[in-house]
């Protein structure tokens, strides 16, 4: 199987996935006995009420019905109104999203970079003293509850150590903008705007030319054509993006991760508030999730330890940090981004309970409020969302895993 | 008649399997250990009405002053509701084994003969069921099973069910891609050539050959399930509260944080933990004696 053909089918085998995924929940929410407007009620409210939201939602129509209206609604970024407020779904989904993202990927970095020291740290000393507490260490992590962990730290460092916040992602005044211009010097006009960005455009495919000529590359009819797309692409989206914000008068930049927002708005304050925010959850996490990556990184070490080339590196008088960590270490990556892939389900999983222990606004907080309220049209499409989400994550994994190891595509 | 002979024949395999593993070193062990600390957890749960100093449940509120932290007479404190905290943690493990045995039993139910009748027909069967199982598998399994126990409402059997359909597809899997391999070996083609039945080779000679993975999987997964469990009583969709639950005390204990009452979530949360780790001992334990790998 070549790479293209892998690519390809790998693609068309994640749509009847994520069409299975989104006719389970549907089942599971809409079809299967109990009845969401009902329970929404717990039957104590008037009868009309009860009509009124279903005439609201779309939930009077006939079941193949709202299941068809859901699909196509997906299909234009719609996940419904919830039933608690009659807002749209996505728009509250997309706001608590960010802060959802930053633990994960703070909690990501923490557990890697435990799981490859603690891992490599176990490899090292094989059956001693050391390499069996670092298993425990890792078995304790499979078998702790999340939230029990998040607890017992919160009651150490923030109430009675009192270094760190309790909960909460920063305090109200504390949000930081993100990066934020006035854009009113700037040429007014639209000629003038889109010759700049020709000017832009051809800038840059005049430095990929360069940098291509360099590198000694031959100036092929194909990368010819890449550099001419390259030029129109940049010109139209820099054309589209700029008069997207001079028409507002000014550029707003923000991420919605505070770490990075406070950097775009040049306060270290913020930064360091966010960050302190941020340790705990992420600790939190990210010591759950090394276990596994532990594990992967001490087998791995294990076997590659055995190799000639290690042998041959180390009798070449290299120093072992180097020999592990810069030839020995290179090996398990492969295996360490594959499973950064699939633990990102077990990452959403844990920060729905690491951001419920916390009181961190993101979506874990999100699904769990709406249990208390009831509204479950709220939960579907959040669920809906971690599911695409995770369906898009191990598309691209596999991917990448299959770019980067040649293995797989035979 | 022929049940005592049964029983006797189990119990002569049993003892001397525990011999037996003492002599596979360190994994033998785990299993030892992991075992003993399950056995004894069920059995403090099983005799908590008879060890338990005091009432755990409303009747026994105000034994003590709220929140007393661990003393001579409550050694593990009390709660906000004056409740020992001891009496708690001895009988809040039914709700979690219960769960757990239960949700493993469903899986076991409808996991293992998905798998092998699947990977056994194949064709189109195989390819849907494996697809959906794939699906369910990718899907965080967390999530999933607050989606349907949130469905359900609360409740032992309701938080088993949602527990066990995010398991199942473990159990499949690891069943199918075991018969796919052992339905080519020589003897299972011997047994079709001299005209055995589909389902005495299914049964009688290929899904012996399962079993241990089967008991693999199955012992971590009571700790995924313990667990899991935990998680659900956490976000709100435990069983009801009258009941001693180490989960729901962690939950009760989430409250009281501020007040700095670390005795309210530290003892069950530890018992948790011994409980999973138990099983994940276990399993560990039993996965390199039965799935020896070539190295190691």
């Amino acid at each position: 199987m070549t790479l293209r053909v892998y690519i390809i089918s790998r693609i068309l085998l994640t749509i009847p996935m994520i069409l299975i995924l989104l006719t389970m929940v549907f089942v599971i929410i809409r079809v299967l006995p109990g009845d969401p407007v009902l329970l929404h009620f717990e039957k104590t409210e008037h009868p009309e009420a009860i009509e009124e939201m279903r005439q609201k939602l779309g939930l009077d129509k006939p079941i193949w019905a709202q299941y068809f209206d859901y699909l196509f609604g997906l299909l234009r970024g719609d996940l419904g109104k919830s039933m608690h407020d009659f807002s749209p779904i996505a728009e509250q989904i997309f706001s608590a999203f960010p802060a959802t993202l930053e633990l994960a990927i703070y909690s990501t970095i923490i557990a890697v970079s435990i799981g490859i020291f603690l891992g490599v740290e176990a490899s090292k000393s094989y059956n001693k003293p050391k390499d069996h507490t670092i298993r425990i260490f890792g078995i304790v992590t499979y078998a702790i509850p999340i939230f029990f962990l998040g607890m017992l730290l919160q009651i150490i460092f923030a109430v009675n150590l009192r270094w760190l916040p309790v909960g909460g992602r920063t305090y109200p005044t504390m949000e930081p903008k993100g990066l934020k211009m006035s854009l009113s010097q700037l040429p007014e006009g639209f000629t003038i705007h889109l010759l700049l960005s020709c000017m832009a455009g051809l800038m840059i495919s005049i430095l990929c030319f360069a940098a291509l000529k360099l590198k000694g590359k031959k100036i092929t009819r194909k990368i010819l054509g890449i550099l001419i797309s390259i030029f129109f692409i940049i010109w139209i989206l820099w054309a589209w993006v700029g008069w997207y914000f001079i028409s507002k008068g000014e550029l707003h930049i923000a991420t919605g991760l505070y770490t990075i927002d406070s950097l775009l708005e040049g306060n270290l304050y913020k930064f360091a508030e966010a960050i302190r925010y941020l340790i705990l959850p992420s600790l939190t996490l990210g010591l759950v999730l090394s276990g596994v990556f532990i594990r992967l990184t001490r087998s791995n070490m294990l076997e590659t330890i055995r190799l000639d080339f290690v042998t041959a590196a180390k009798a070449r008088g290299l120093k072992e940090t180097t020999v592990i960590y810069g030839y020995a270490l290179k090996n398990a990556f492969l295996p360490i981004l594959t499973m950064m892939g699939l633990q990102f389900a077990a990452l959403l999983g844990g920060a729905i309970l690491t951001e419920t222990t916390f009181s961190w606004p993101g979506l874990g907080r999100y699904i769990v409020d709406r249990i208390n309220f009831r509204d479950y049209t709220a939960i579907q499409g959040a669920i809906v969302f971690f599911g695409i989400l995770v369906s898009i994550v191990s598309l691209v994994t596999d991917l990448l895993y299959a770019y980067l190891d040649p293995r797989i595509r035979l | 008649m022929s049940k005592p002979a049964v029983k006797r024949n189990m119990l002569s395999r049993i003892i001397p399997a525990i011999g037996s593993l003492k002599e596979r070193g360190l994994s033998g062990w785990l299993v030892i250990l992991g075992a003993a600390i399950v056995t004894s957890i069920i059995l403090m749960t099983l005799l908590a009405p008879w060890i338990s100093p005091f009432d755990p449940t409303t009747k026994g509120i105000n034994v003590g002053a709220p929140l007393t932290p661990p003393n001579s007479k409550f050694p593990f404190g009390t709660n906000d509701l004056g409740q020992d905290m001891l009496s708690r943690v001895i009988s809040g493990g039914g709700i979690m084994l219960q769960v757990a045995f239960l949700s493993v039993a469903i899986c076991l139910a409808i996991g293992v003969p998905l798998g092998l009748f699947s990977s056994y027909i194949d064709g189109m069967f195989d390819r849907s069921i494996c697809l959906i199982m794939d699906s369910i598998y990718a899907f965080p399994g967390l999530i999933l099973a607050i989606a349907i126990a949130a469905m359900l409402g609360r409740g032992v059997v309701n938080m088993a069910l949602s527990i066990a359909v995010v398991y199942v597809p473990s159990y499949f899997r690891v069943v199918r891609s075991q018969v796919l391999s052992i339905k080519e070996m020589p003897y299972v083609e011997a047994a079709r050539s001299i005209g055995a039945k589909s389902r005495t080779i299914l049964f009688k000679y290929i899904l012996p050959n399962v079993v241990p993975s089967i008991v693999v999987v199955a012992t971590v997964n009571f700790a995924d399930a313990i667990l899991t469990a935990a998680g659900l009583t956490f976000v709100g969709l435990g069983v009801e509260v009258d009941v001693p639950d180490w989960g729901w005390d962690l939950t009760n204990g989430r409250r009281l944080l501020p007040s700095g009452a670390w005795w309210v979530i530290t003892f069950p949360g530890i018992f948790i933990i011994l409980l999973a780790l138990g099983f994940t001992l276990m399993g560990e334990g039993l996965s390199e004696i039965l799935n020896p790998k070539v190295g190691e």
